[in-house]
């Protein structure tokens, strides 16, 4: 503890810039995602084609694709943008899927019915698509904020700094409080984001929250029935 | 007034859904498309608000061609109710029933409040206005459908199949409550449904659809009913039995009527009182058992 103590200054450092990594490829993941799932849950070649994509993306390895992102993006080798560009392409592929199912989600009828009174093709996306699409949505972004919090540290393997340097300085001096401290404030990071995302996700679907009591209602009640 | 003029839809896989179909829908009247699936009454419904548009024909409004026409702006001057409500799920009832005023431009307080006067209109307390539609029961549901279509004060309303997936003593509900409405709005009602009693009960006109849109018979109940055109017509209608082959028996306190099974159907009512019933469109001059028909 003494040492978590004499260093708290650096791991608030280390705290901030690590969150300052997590955050934009959690929001280009996202941003992205939406018309390249919305394009793949509209057709079915588009959907096999972006997903076999998403999928080869996500197999590269994590430090490699660090390694090959300055040489693509013309960046130095230890500007932060390669740790954000790299994690944002991890945040594309994981999300391109969730975005995908997301807008399938939304039933025929609902969109049928929404043309029929009147909705344009952009009113019905922006008013109707998207904020029914929210719920399958909102569980792919919180698996992406999880994933790329603890991605981010990889980045110190290459000298950018985030928490992961805890890891790598506390092997390198052999101090396993400061491995323990990384490990604890990833998690922490992680648990907040998730935390903040879950409580926007229930201001921002009321109906999908009544729905969800409604259906565990039912559920209780048919459980009794059966009993 | 709709005009279909000789309208022909093949669908892209080759299906011909329908073939030179024309009829005129006259104004505040409601006209039933009436037929088993299959038979293109829906997509001739869907041709109304260019959710379908015909491979050949033309359909006018009062005259105009809806081709030349802005689907969207067309769609919010024609009021649409569909099966299983169509309700969008993440808007509140009173949201629901305002969609189109807001679509058109009207401020959301001023098209909310116009929405809650249309939930009394359609028989809807106001306490459920905040609600979702997952919170509502079918019937529930299915009035906030018919708030919604008529919202906009629409000249047209379009039914498709509304009142199929409810039980049939909530369908029976909103069968008078469609009567009621229609009594005091006096819309251009186009309404789709496999049910001949409901096309009987609620037409004006009812359009007999055969497969293929081929229209089997046009018509209003009493003259399907009394003169059937083909033997099609007569069996889809089921003139030749249950409660529509009606005869009279003679009993120790008077006449009665008897459906084919012999079971007892009704009084032959003095002509006199049958008169008041008159005032309906849909009048029998029997007071009958299941009687939907009593209330007209």
């Amino acid at each position: 503890m003494a040492w978590v103590w004499s260093n708290l200054e650096q791991i608030w450092g280390l705290v901030l810039s690590h969150i300052a990594l997590s955050v934009p490829p959690i929001i280009v993941g996202f941003v992205l995602s939406i018309p390249l799932g919305y394009w793949a849950s509209r057709s079915r070649l588009a959907r096999s084609v972006l997903l076999s994509i998403g999928g080869v993306l996500y197999t590269i390895p994590s430090l490699a694709l660090l390694v090959v992102v300055p040489v693509i993006l013309g960046t130095a080798i230890l500007a932060p943008s390669n740790v954000v560009f790299a994690l944002s392409i991890y945040a594309v592929a994981i999300m391109v899927r969730s975005s995908a199912d997301a807008f399938s989600s939304v039933s025929d009828d609902v969109r049928e019915s929404a043309t029929a009174v009147g909705y344009s093709t952009w009113q019905r996306f922006f008013a109707v698509e998207f904020p029914l699409a929210g719920p399958v949505l909102l569980a792919g972004i919180r698996v992406v904020s999880v994933s790329t919090v603890s991605l981010v540290t990889v980045g110190s393997v290459i000298g950018i700094s985030s928490l992961g340097n805890l890891f790598t300085d506390g092997i390198n001096r052999n101090i396993p409080a400061e491995i323990i401290v990384g490990i604890v404030c990833v998690l922490l990071i992680a648990a907040i984001f998730d935390l903040i995302l879950a409580g926007v996700g229930r201001l921002l679907l009321p109906w999908n929250r009544s729905a969800a009591s409604l259906t565990r209602a039912a559920e209780r009640a048919s459980t009794l029935v059966t009993q | 007034m709709i005009e279909f003029r000789n309208v022909t839809k093949r669908f892209p896989d080759g299906t011909l859904a329908v073939e030179d179909f024309s009829l005129v829908i006259p104004s505040r009247k409601t006209t039933v498309f009436v037929g088993s699936s299959g038979s293109g009454k829906t997509t001739l419904l869907r041709m109304v608000n260019r959710m379908v548009d015909p491979t050949s024909g033309t359909i006018e409004i009062d005259g105009e061609d809806t081709a030349a026409l802005n689907p969207v702006a067309l769609r919010r001057r024609i009021g649409y109710v569909m099966q299983n409500s169509g309700l969008l799920p993440h808007l509140t009832v009173i949201d629901n029933a305002a969609t189109v005023p807001v679509l058109n431009g009207v401020p959301k307080n001023e098209a909310r409040a116009d929405a809650l006067r249309m939930l009394d209109t359609v028989g809807l307390d106001r306490s459920l206005a905040e609600r979702y539609p997952s919170q509502l029961s079918g019937g529930q549901q299915q009035r906030v459908g018919v708030a919604r279509g008529l919202a906009a004060d629409p000249n047209i309303l379009l039914m498709d199949e509304p009142f199929g997936a409810v039980d049939p003593i909530v369908r029976a509900e909103l069968q008078v409550e469609l009567l009621r409405l229609q009594r005091e709005l006096g819309k251009t009602v186009v309404f789709v449904t496999h049910d001949i009693d409901e096309a009987f009960l609620l037409g004006d006109q009812v359009v007999i659809f055969e497969q293929g849109g081929r229209v089997a018979q046009i018509g209003s109940p009493t003259e399907i009913l009394s003169d059937p055109a083909t033997d099609f017509v007569a069996h889809f209608i089921g003139a030749e039995r249950g409660k529509r082959a009606l005869s009279i028996r003679s009993t120790d306190r008077g006449e009665i009527l008897v459906d084919s099974e012999g079971r007892a159907a009704g009084l032959l009512v003095d002509s006199v009182v049958g008169a008041q019933y008159d005032a309906g469109p849909k009048s029998r001059s029997v007071s009958n058992k299941t009687s939907q028909a009593g209330d007209a």
